[in-house]
């Protein structure tokens, strides 16, 4: 047993580092949340080029493979790095369509997916009902209760070629809905659900597996928002000076650091060990945990940083406003717990 | 990555399941923290060590198995799940046994670990002084030099074990003028039934002599009991603090049982409508679960090759805080029944709020974390 990242997964997640560490993410950030989604679909498509989504879609459509694993590594890199958009949810249709094995659909959608020349949002049953960036997302799926799923909208284009998309995709009452996070882009999908694309206990089974990638996916989110925030928090606090000298080098600004990174480092293993087996209880404790780590990490981050920290201007905000609306998306830490608790086997005597 | 284990790995397992299904004893022994219990326990040792069970990582020679570090935590995983006894031996075994392995002759190892394997010898630790706690390289008390050895003076405190235990291991000070503190001080073993040597046993929080003060004066410590060279203790003891220790201090497999009979408690008495109780249990399985995962981390890159060293902080950290919050989950849980002092969960209560100061208090641990591991400029204490 080695439960170590090999080596090319290792230089996996460091290419995808190094790409998104001069991809200049911050201003894709702050265009993405003003509407101008072009930056963000060129950034999705250097990510497609190094093969990041067909790790959630099956070979014989141009994926490679499901690679859940590799792909929660990659999904590290994205949450350090704080890239926009529908990648969760993206993949997650990926899943969704390849669990679904239905040849027509899978042939119409997923090739496109694995390329990144197209992008999708997803809305799951028991979920958030709203839709996240289906405005810029060129697919808008939807699951209903009653097992139906269907194709809600076809509009932003993403991947590098889109065009001007809808944005603006509204609410209910007609207005787009702001998330506290404004690169979250949030809308409720057309009350009449558009295309009806599947149904059946099928469907069902395929979203529940799709939702647990998803919630994982985002635990791995999560983990690298957390040492993002862990990281210019250190760096801000060894160059602060204050009565003289480097605010780190006082325990009560050391001893909150050393309990943000402790969050974190025992947060980690649990999403590679969900990775590897995908079962409820394993996601649900990996997202519980990856979660509350990086939103601890944000809250630490907030307060080292004093008031500079407490403005938009300073990039620092695009991962603080990211913290918390991820640790709830896709399982909140109560729905995590009740999940953990479910999946736990009666005692052994 | 992967997480599964070998057949080998596996058939082992099978074996020390079924070595412990046999022979762990019915009954829980009486504490080990009472001269009974200590008995008892040490008893149990020699089973143990019957069998070839005691200290499966060592060397065959020893009385162990040669198991690696994959092996042994299965062995715990399984010794725990068991509901097997405490482990008397535990001092010796996971703190001076690392050092003599390292640092020891091979005279002082073949003198010293088979009587420890075997329970015949129990060890205590002896580190702290009344003045010197976490500020432990201060410490004031003497070896000078004699003929053919050491004499020891000075006084020891919060030495875990020492009210019934056989010999101590510690450093002492045997160059009063070297430039630093952390200079001039030399690693011993002395007997702590020697002449000269008083052992005063102290209560624990629930009256049990867990640890006691010893006062020395003039003990003769031979020269074939000083582990490495003189003036050199400091680095010998430290050597193995971060080193294999924060993966052995304590196992996953302990933590694992204890959230099991955790578990089995909310079924019991659990309200299923408390919620905030529940998500107590809920955190209890998932700490559980990240420290064996963090732990398996650790055992590959220490297989690779790799020094676990300043991360073994972040260990002790968790499990300390870990296994108090698990213990108070459980007294919950109990309702009225929690005050009672000969409940299942009670004593082990008390062993947990001792956690975060024993082996290095978490205070210190958290500045090597900040310091070693964030690279933050060291400061005043």
């Amino acid at each position: 047993m080695r439960f170590l990242p090999t080596d090319e997964q290792s230089d996996f997640a460091r290419t995808l580092r190094s790409l998104l560490g001069s991809a200049r993410v911050p201003a894709t950030v702050r265009a993405w949340a003003d509407g101008d989604a072009g930056p963000g679909r060129a950034l999705w498509s250097r990510l497609a080029g190094t093969g990041l989504f067909a790790l959630a879609v099956p070979e014989a459509y141009e994926g490679a493979g499901l690679l859940l694993p590799e792909l929660s590594l990659g999904f590290v890199e994205l949450g350090r790095a704080g890239v926009p958009g529908p990648v969760v949810e993206s993949a997650a249709v990926s899943v969704l369509l390849a669990e679904l094995a239905d040849e027509a659909l899978a042939k119409r959608f997923l090739p496109g997916l694995a390329l990144g020349e197209t992008s999708a949002t997803l809305t799951l049953p028991g979920g958030s009902p709203y839709a996240l960036d289906a405005d810029a997302a060129t697919y808008c799926f939807a699951v209903s209760a009653a097992g139906e799923l269907r194709l809600a909208g076809g509009t932003g284009g993403a991947g590098g070629t889109g065009g001007a998309g809808a944005r603006g995709a509204t609410g209910a009452t007609g207005e787009p809905l702001r998330s506290t996070d404004p690169a979250r882009r949030l809308s409720l999908p057309p009350a009449d659900g558009g295309e009806l694309l599947a149904a059946g206990p099928g469907v069902a089974r395929a979203a529940e597996v799709a939702g647990r990638w998803a919630r994982l996916l985002t635990a791995a989110q999560c983990l690298g928002v957390g040492e993002a925030l862990l990281a210019r928090t250190v760096e801000y606090a060894k160059q602060r000076t204050q009565f003289g000298t480097p605010i780190g080098s006082f325990q009560a600004v050391k001893h909150r650091l050393a309990d943000t990174l402790l969050a974190l480092e025992f947060a980690r293993p649990l999403v590679w060990a969900a990775a590897l087996s995908p079962a409820p209880g394993e996601v649900a404790a990996a997202k519980l945990s990856a979660g509350e780590a990086c939103y601890r990490a944000a809250m630490t981050a907030l307060q080292l940083h004093g008031a500079v920290g407490y403005t938009e201007e300073l990039d620092l905000s695009l991962w603080l406003r990211r913290a918390r609306p991820l640790r709830d998306a896709w399982g909140t830490p109560s729905a995590c717990r009740a999940e953990v608790l479910r999946s736990l086997t009666p005692p052994r005597r | 990555m992967e997480l599964t284990h070998t057949a080998d790995v596996e058939a082992f397992r099978a074996e020390a399941r079924g070595w412990l299904r046999a022979h762990v004893p019915a009954r829980p022994l009486p504490s080990l923290e009472t001269a009974e219990g200590f008995a008892a326990h040490r008893e149990w040792e020699a089973v143990l060590h019957a069998d070839r069970w005691s200290v499966v990582s060592w060397p065959e020679e020893y009385g162990g198995r040669g198991a690696d570090i994959v092996k042994w935590l299965v062995f715990e995983e399984e010794y725990w799940a068991a509901g097997a006894p405490g482990r008397v031996s535990q001092n010796g075994i996971s703190l001076l046994a690392p050092t003599l392995f390292d640092h020891a002759s091979a005279q002082q190892r073949a003198r010293v670990l088979p009587s420890m394997a075997s329970g015949e010898v129990i060890w205590a630790q002896a580190w702290s002084e009344p003045e010197s706690g976490s500020d432990l390289a201060s410490l004031r008390s003497r070896a000078v030099r004699t003929d053919g050895g050491w004499l020891l003076s000075g006084q020891k405190t919060w030495s875990s074990r020492a009210a019934f235990a056989d010999r101590a291991f510690g450093i002492f000070r045997t160059d009063p003028d070297a430039p630093r503190p952390h200079q001039g001080l030399t690693y011993l073993m002395f007997d702590l039934r020697a002449p000269g040597v008083t052992v005063r046993p102290i209560g624990r929080l629930d009256g049990k002599p867990a640890f006691a003060e010893l006062f020395l004066d003039r003990v003769f410590v031979p020269d074939e009991d000083v582990i490495g060279e003189p003036g050199q203790g400091w680095r010998i003891a430290m050597s193995t603090t971060g080193n294999e220790r924060g993966l052995t201090l304590r196992s996953p497999g302990r933590f694992l049982a204890a959230a099991d009979r955790l578990v089995g408690l909310w079924h019991e008495h659990g309200d299923p409508a408390d919620t905030a109780l529940g998500d107590r249990v809920a955190d209890a399985v998932v700490g559980a679960r990240a420290y064996e995962l963090f732990t398996w981390v650790n055992a590959a890159r220490f297989a690779a090759g790799e020094t676990i060293g300043a991360e073994s902080s972040l260990n002790k950290v968790f499990w300390s805080q870990y296994d108090i919050a698990l213990h108070e989950t459980a007294l919950d849980l109990l309702g009225a029944d929690a005050e009672l002092a000969d409940g299942a969960w009670a004593e082990p209560w008390v062993f947990s709020l001792a956690g975060p100061i024993y082996a290095g208090t978490n205070e210190i641990q958290r500045d090597i974390i900040a310091e070693r591991l964030l690279g933050l400029p060291k400061g005043r204490r």
